[in-house]
């Protein structure tokens, strides 16, 4: 039993085994939840859901599970296109925008006819759902707008019976379908570790302590040393505003647990390019700038560099003077990218734009041939290889 | 089974979708991992637990130093290597020296315990991995005397979670898993009314709804949770605050007293402030 249900489940792309299910139905035998079907389905979240960011995923499939109209379902967050859903984040409508969606009657009434065009291009042909995420004239597409976040199906049926607690999806804003999870990231970086006794001693050091006994003619000297600390060093330039927002969530994830991993991690950013200087606070980037020779004599060449940007610009910005598009800068980027590799052998470039597009971008192939082929996608496989390069 | 069931207590209200988690976990035996927004009653569940089913609690607090060993025993060679400079009988039994650490104490527990692992994801990346087999099997061997420690009854163990650091795969199969949400208001007045009985009903709610008003403003860094909630009716009620001053005539002037105990944050009571001021200017014009 609960077989079916279990595959809908993997299909709908939750990570649910078959150990999760097993406890499922063994706590069902031994009778935890009674006969009421939301006890079922409490149950059968606390088994089957171990992250909050899948409550949300797991509310819609066991609401279009136990409605028996799995398949419609099943394909729509499958088929939807990555680039739509990722403007969730980004639904703040403007004010023609918001005009529009008057002239169409309202939010409810958009979604209404957001919920019905769905449900007509699934009855038409398989795969229709490109058809509102590309559709430069569709309302929905245009705006971003996530049937996840809006929730089709339930909201304006009137069949409330049996499926209920599920159908708030109170998990909501809680969803995100992020490729990297930090874990992951931080598992990567780990390689990155070189270890070093320093601080406070608090080992034993059996050895040592051996030999200085014996020395003592058998009389005990304790010998301690510091636990082992991960050493590396690591200077993080992140490229921050324009093209980079749709980026801007794998670099919060990269950077905190970069944070959380190194000790002696230092970071800053720069936009589109490195020019003469740099800044840490983004609100100050105008009136508190750092020169980018400062930080070349400040942080000594054990340092290992790791920029983080799409390189997606004008190749003017890279290679003439007064290229930038935000200041004049009197050397190109070229020139000061060189000086800081001249000063940080081990660097790395991490671009977050898939690698099949690179060769298409002029200004990203300038990049890698200023960084010497160094630059890795920023992916679980691409890190751990730009890791491998920094050694 | 009716005598082991969890349904809240008197102090602690707990939802129905967490009565039954909590149920699972204690029927099957498995560990809990609870989750959910700082201040929530994470840390305080275990205690509800443990009081309700009237069993012995272990606190197990993790910080960021603590290593999987330290809950099972820690060995200590330089007190033994001590001992034999100064010719104390003790050293000749190794067991003297091993420490026993929390999960230990609960293996031996003459009850069924109840085991408090506090914020695992404060240690260690690989922290919960190395406690996959001691959880799932409830057994050590302690090396040092060549002893299988195994559980007498195997606890209840109730892990909390700040999701300062994902916990790994293998790890999550083992547990049952609950996200405390939010309480919504109807809850909220529950929670409320167990730790202040008899609290008058426009106070409470007026103080809901500057309550909510407030976690509801865009852009707050650490929104107020409930702990922060029964801390500020606390501090109304200790400073005699008329219900009328909680009520604004006009909504946008509204600004809490006490607003200090809700917001932790100084960018939080920064912007706060100005919100409520440009409010304010905007209502006078």
């Amino acid at each position: 039993m609960l077989i079916p249900f279990f595959y809908t489940l993997r299909e709908g792309g939750m990570k649910t085994s078959i150990t999760e299910l097993l406890t499922l139905l063994e706590a069902m035998k031994l009778g935890v939840a009674g006969t009421n079907v939301d006890d079922f389905y409490f149950l059968a979240r606390a088994a089957l859901v171990k992250d909050e960011s899948q409550l949300d995923r797991f509310d819609r499939i066991f609401a279009a599970y136990f409605k028996g109209i799995e398949d419609t379902f099943g394909d729509m967050f499958e088929d939807l296109p990555e680039e739509w859903l990722r403007h969730q984040a980004e639904l703040v409508l403007s004010e023609e925008e918001r005009a529009q969606i008057e002239a169409l009657g309202g939010f409810e009434e958009l979604m209404k006819a957001l919920r019905e065009r769905l449900e007509e291009q699934d009855d038409r042909h398989e795969g229709g759902s490109k058809w509102i995420g590309t559709a430069g004239t569709s309302p929905f597409g245009a705006y971003g707008y996530n049937p996840e976040g809006v929730r089709i199906g339930q909201q304006g049926s009137r069949n409330r019976s049996a499926v209920k607690v599920w159908d708030k999806r109170e998990y909501r804003n809680l969803d995100d379908s992020v490729e990297l999870g930090t874990r992951n990231i931080k598992v990567a970086l780990r390689r990155l570790r070189k270890f070093a006794r320093e601080g406070a001693a608090d080992q034993l050091d059996l050895e040592d302590t051996i030999d200085k006994t014996a020395r003592n003619a058998g009389l005990l000297d304790i010998r301690m040393v510091p636990e082992r600390h991960n050493a590396v060093k690591v200077l993080l330039c992140l490229d921050i505003g324009g093209s980079m927002d749709d980026h801007v969530r794998v670099c919060e994830e990269l950077f905190s647990a970069a944070s959380s991993e190194f000790k002696h991690l230092e970071y800053f950013y720069f936009h589109n390019f490195v020019y003469e200087s740099l800044w840490k606070d983004n609100r100050r980037r105008h009136a508190e700038r750092i020169p980018t020779l400062d930080i070349t004599h400040k942080y000594g060449a054990d340092y290992k560099l790791i920029f983080v940007g799409d390189a997606t610009m004008s190749p003017y910005e890279i290679v003439y003077a007064g290229g930038s598009v935000e200041h004049w800068n009197d050397e190109p980027g070229a020139v000061w990218i060189k000086r800081l590799l001249n000063t940080y052998h081990k660097a790395i470039w991490l671009n977050p734009e898939p690698k099949n597009r690179w060769d298409y971008t002029p200004s990203i192939k300038l990049t890698r041939e200023l960084m010497d082929e160094r630059m890795f996608p920023l992916t679980i496989t691409g890190l751990d290889d730009g890791i491998k390069a920094l050694h | 089974m009716a005598d082991t069931r969890f349904t809240g207590t008197s102090t602690y209200v707990a939802t129905e979708d967490l009565m039954i988690a909590v149920n699972a976990a204690v029927t099957l035996q498995r560990p809990i991992l609870i989750k959910g927004e700082p201040g929530t009653g994470k840390t305080q569940l275990a205690m509800e637990v443990a009081g309700s089913l009237g069993k012995p609690l272990f606190e197990w607090h993790i910080k960021s130093t603590t290593k999987a060993q330290q809950g099972l025993y820690e060995y200590d060679a330089v007190a033994r290597l001590r001992d034999s400079q100064l010719g104390d009988d003790r050293v000749h039994d190794i067991a003297n020296y091993i420490q026993h650490g929390k999960i230990w104490e609960a293996f031996a527990s003459d009850d069924q315990p109840v085991l408090l692992i506090d914020e695992i994801d404060k240690a260690d990346i690989e922290f919960p991995n190395d406690l996959l087999q001691e959880l799932d099997r409830m057994e050590f061997y302690v090396y040092e005397t060549r002893q299988l420690i195994s559980a007498r009854h195997r606890p209840i163990i109730v892990i909390t979670s700040n999701n300062e650091k994902e916990l790994p795969d293998a790890f999550l199969r083992r547990c049952f898993f609950h996200y405390i949400k939010f309480p919504d208001q109807d809850t909220m007045a529950e929670i409320v009314d167990v730790h202040f009985p008899g609290l008058k009903k426009t106070l409470l709610r007026e103080a809901l709804n500057a309550f909510y008003k407030v976690r509801d403003v865009p852009g707050l860094k650490k929104k107020p949770s409930t702990s922060e909630l029964l801390d500020w009716i606390k501090l109304l009620l200790a400073e005699d605050i008329p219900v009328e001053a909680l009520r604004a005539k006009d909504n946008r002037t509204a600004i809490p007293p006490l607003y200090g105990a809700l917001l932790k944050n100084e960018q939080d009571v920064h912007l706060f402030e100005r919100l409520v001021f440009l409010d304010r200017r905007a209502g006078q014009q």
